[in-house]
């Protein structure tokens, strides 16, 4: 038993909630060993980041209660200690990062500091602190560490302010790193450095390195062994090639099913005739940002084409201008040979009608003060001429329907749903509109993979039925792979490179595309290991 | 105000309901029990009591309370001129309530109606207004008031557009802030997306976002109110007696705070349990008004209540 660096056995948490009592994971057992990587795999609401919480004592109680189980770091029960030790043991032997790293550095201290401050409450000076910041932040691969310590969180990129919080957790070396969705909200070129980072300092310092994720691809890449959770319990553990390769569990099964990027391709698709739509040469600055600088874009009746790309590459840009939401400063849009741009308000008044959206997040994007009904018939009661208001019932209900809700649902609210049900409700009320084609702007990102499979099956279908053209907005590659006809990559404002869906993952000419492709993670982790082989024979 | 095209669709929330939820809330309960109270006064009060609460009874000057041999209506004491103090507070709940009720919904509905315009308005138009919400709160509000009611004659109706001008600002500013905030919001894209106009943006998804806080802002701003105009009554240009409001009755009994304390803790109750009352019910509204919290309110009407979802 006590040859374990970390154990905890039976673990049950409850919350106490106002819906009743919630158990957040039941009788769950896990070990982690020197040197070894276990990664907790869950979906959201699976209570794979309750276990972790229990270690790092940061479960509210109340209303959280631990019922049973315990907590054993190198054969001593945690849970058994006093909140004295509890707290010499956090930061010191087990460190954690989080997903939002902006979220968890103090904005008005320098990163120097806060690095420093680690050393110092757990008993360093302040000038072997300095030294020691000093070092972690040349260690996690920051650029002139000596300025940098005086630089502020908000002065860092993304991937630099995760590896600013591994230098923070790495302060006290620990024994122990828990690192809770490290890479989710990064891009993935950035995502495969910084797990690159975690493995190397994981080899340099021996440590046990706990990973909760819902990504089976970060599984594949870094994973020893893996923990597959569901609904409060563990469904699966072992090793992580083995569960993929056999899983036994058919929750295991159908996640890793719902893993996108492995359906077959569409075919090229005929692209003679008037397209949908056409933009050209569209330019957009934001003060000395420039945006957008000349895209141009076919869209054919029927089609799917996806933009790809990562933070601030200026998709979501191109995205808004097409709606109009933000005019672009420069170039023309065509709508069936019209031009948007020039278009009288009345006949673009008309023009919305064709021309809908799904945002990222549905939480946002849905009235919270609305009923479903309410919702969905929004778009009647601007577009009076689409549907009388005897039908609006009926056609609600069907709508519900299509998208595969109940239509006794319509008298709930949004918050009454989970995330894959409210993005249902959003790509209904866009489909009430009767639309031609609609923008989905990283309509699926937010969402656990297996919902998002069922939701891309959805658009798959609508499409089919109703002939509708998408213009799919997503900073994954894998996720357009089965759904797209063509692709466009975006880097800096400009395309890149543009193409049918197959011959871009085939043979992708641009370096920028065959950087993002291989920097997105695969969930095996035999084609992960190999690309991982391939990686550091090029930098060798 | 909302667009009342939407309104048609099925609410199937009855009166019944809507008690079961105010029950529910015991302290809410209470409280519009008593602003019911207050209201039949103000309604009735003058009608039943007018008499009474004028007449001067010279030998029962500052008769002390709870002491009912000269009738019922000298429980709560009498005032410096004999005269009972309950009768006066049911009779001055008319013109207090009137002013105070008249002020806030006066500044609430013009504020909120020109911050909404300066928060989603990009025109300069916004600005104007902005900077004259600037020069209103800049300008001390009891002198402007002194100077209105100096020029004009002390009436009710110009002591509520004194004191509703001198709002004005709280409401503007923080409509403005709130408006700024919730334009950005997704689900006001997702309208604009749809094609919906800026009146349907504005009093379909914006506003009712933001009348939570404007509702509570009122609430708090009708005690204020009711103390601003006892204090313009103090100076002798608010409500000229013999009309009598709670505010009036505070300052005419501070001389005797020593001797006679009743003399403005009555009426000084009255005010703070009006709002406090006030600030339960609009405290209860918003719970009700928000589809996210209002299960907190379903649930507890029901003993054994199974929490589900979809329980609306």
């Amino acid at each position: 038993m006590a040859d374990h660096l970390l154990e905890v056995c039976n673990l049950s948490v409850e919350f106490h909630t106002a819906a009743g009592t919630v158990r957040a994971v039941q009788n769950v057992s896990w070990h982690l060993d020197r040197g070894e990587t276990l990664a907790i795999l869950g979906e959201s609401g699976s209570g794979k980041s309750v276990s972790a919480s229990a270690v790092m004592n940061l479960i509210d109680m109340p209303p959280g209660r631990i019922t049973g189980g315990r907590i054993l770091l190198n054969g001593r029960d945690m849970l058994a200690m006093t909140a004295e030790q509890r707290r010499r043991i956090n930061g010191c032997t087990i460190a954690m990062i989080f997903q939002d790293p902006l979220a968890h550095l103090n904005p008005v201290y320098s990163v120097g500091w806060q690095i420093a401050e680690m050393v110092t409450t757990h008993g360093g000076t302040r000038d072997t602190a300095q030294a020691r910041a000093r070092d972690l932040l040349a260690r996690v691969g920051i650029p002139d560490p000596e300025a940098a310590m005086r630089k502020y969180p908000h002065q860092f990129s993304g991937g630099q302010r995760q590896r600013l919080m591994i230098a923070m957790a790495l302060a006290c070396k620990p024994d122990i790193l828990i690192a809770d969705e490290p890479t989710t909200a990064l891009d993935v070129t950035v995502q495969a450095q910084v797990l690159d980072l975690l493995q190397e300092l994981q080899a340099e310092t021996g440590m046990g390195l706990l990973l909760i994720t819902h990504d089976l691809g970060v599984v594949a890449e870094i994973a020893d062994r893996v923990v597959v959770m569901n609904g409060g319990q563990i469904v699966e553990t072992g090793d992580a090639a083995e569960v993929y390769r056999d899983p036994k569990h058919p929750y295991t099964r159908k996640l890793i099913d719902a893993a996108p990027g492995k359906g077959a391709m569409p075919d090229e698709r005929d692209r003679t005739g008037q397209p949908l739509l056409r933009a050209e040469g569209l330019t957009k600055t934001y003060g000395a940002f420039r945006a957008l600088k000349g895209v141009d874009l076919t869209i054919m009746p029927g089609e799917t084409v996806a933009v790809v790309g990562e933070s601030g590459s200026g998709k979501s840009t191109l995205a808004r201008a097409i709606l109009r939401l933000d005019d672009p400063d420069g170039g023309r849009i065509l709508y069936r040979g019209e031009d948007l741009m020039a278009m009288a308000p009345r006949r673009l008044f008309g023009l919305r009608r064709d021309l809908q959206m799904v945002f990222q997040d549905p939480t946002q994007s849905l009235n919270p003060r609305m009923t479903v009904f309410q919702l969905i018939s929004e778009a009647w009661v601007i577009h009076s001429d689409i549907l009388p208001r005897a039908r609006w019932r009926d056609r609600v209900a069907e709508l519900l329907v299509k998208v595969g809700l109940s239509p006794d649902m319509a008298a709930r609210y949004p918050h009454q749903f989970s995330g894959g049900q409210r993005q249902r409700i959003a790509i209904a009320r866009a489909l009430a509109m009767e639309p031609k084609l609609i923008v989905c702007d990283e309509a699926v990102s937010a969402l656990d993979v297996s919902i998002q499979a069922q939701v891309i099956a959805l658009l798959d279908g609508l499409r089919r039925e109703f002939g509708l053209s998408y213009l799919f907005i997503a900073h994954d590659l894998p996720v357009v792979r089965d759904f797209a006809d063509r692709v466009i990559v975006m880097k800096a404002g400009e395309i890149v490179e543009e193409g049918p869906v197959r011959r871009m993952f085939e043979s992708p000419r641009h370096p920028y595309t065959r950087a993002l492709l291989s920097a997105s993670l695969d969930p095996d982790p035999a084609v992960q290991a190999a690309r991982r082989a391939a990686r550091h024979l090029e930098t060798a | 105000m909302t667009d009342t095209k939407i309104r048609a669709t099925p609410k199937p929330r009855s009166p019944l309901a809507w008690a079961a939820m105010l029950w529910a809330d015991k302290l809410a309960f209470f409280a519009a029990l008593f602003l019911l109270l207050a209201l039949l006064s103000a309604l009735l009060g003058p009608w039943l009591l007018g008499d009474l609460a004028t007449k001067q009874n010279l030998r029962g000057r500052n008769a002390p309370p709870f002491d009912v041999t000269r009738g019922w209506a000298y429980v709560l004491g009498a005032d410096a001129l004999g005269r009972p103090l309950l009768a006066r507070i049911v009779v001055a709940a008319q013109n207090t309530l009137m002013v105070a009720a008249g002020a806030v919904l006066g500044s609430a509905i013009i504020g909120s109606a020109l911050g909404l315009v300066a928060g989603y308005s990009r025109r300069r138009a916004a600005q104007w207004i902005m900077r004259l919400g600037d020069v209103i709160m800049s300008f001390p509000s009891l002198l402007l008031a002194v100077i209105v009611l100096y020029m004009l004659e002390p009436s009710v109706a110009n002591i509520v557009l004194v004191l509703a001008i001198t709002r004005i600002p709280v409401y503007l500013r923080t409509t403005r802030a709130e408006v700024l905030e919730i334009r950005e919001r997704m689900f006001v894209q997702a309208a604009r997306v749809m094609g919906a106009s800026d009146r349907r943006i504005v009093f379909r998804h914006i506003l009712p976002v933001a009348l939570p806080t404007l509702v509570t802002i009122a609430t708090l701003d009708f005690a204020f109110v009711m103390l601003a105009e006892s204090s313009l009554s103090f100076l002798g240009i608010g409500i000229q007696p013999p009309e009598i409001t709670w505010g009036l009755m505070v300052a005419q009994g501070r001389q005797y705070l020593t001797t006679a304390w009743w003399l403005s803790f009555w009426p000084g109750l009255a005010i703070i349990l009006t709002t406090l009352s006030l600030n339960l019910l609009s405290n209860w509204l918003r719970i009700v008004l928000d589809p996210a919290q209002r299960w907190r309110l379903e649930m507890k009407g029901r003993k054994n209540g199974r929490p589900s979802a979809g329980s609306l």
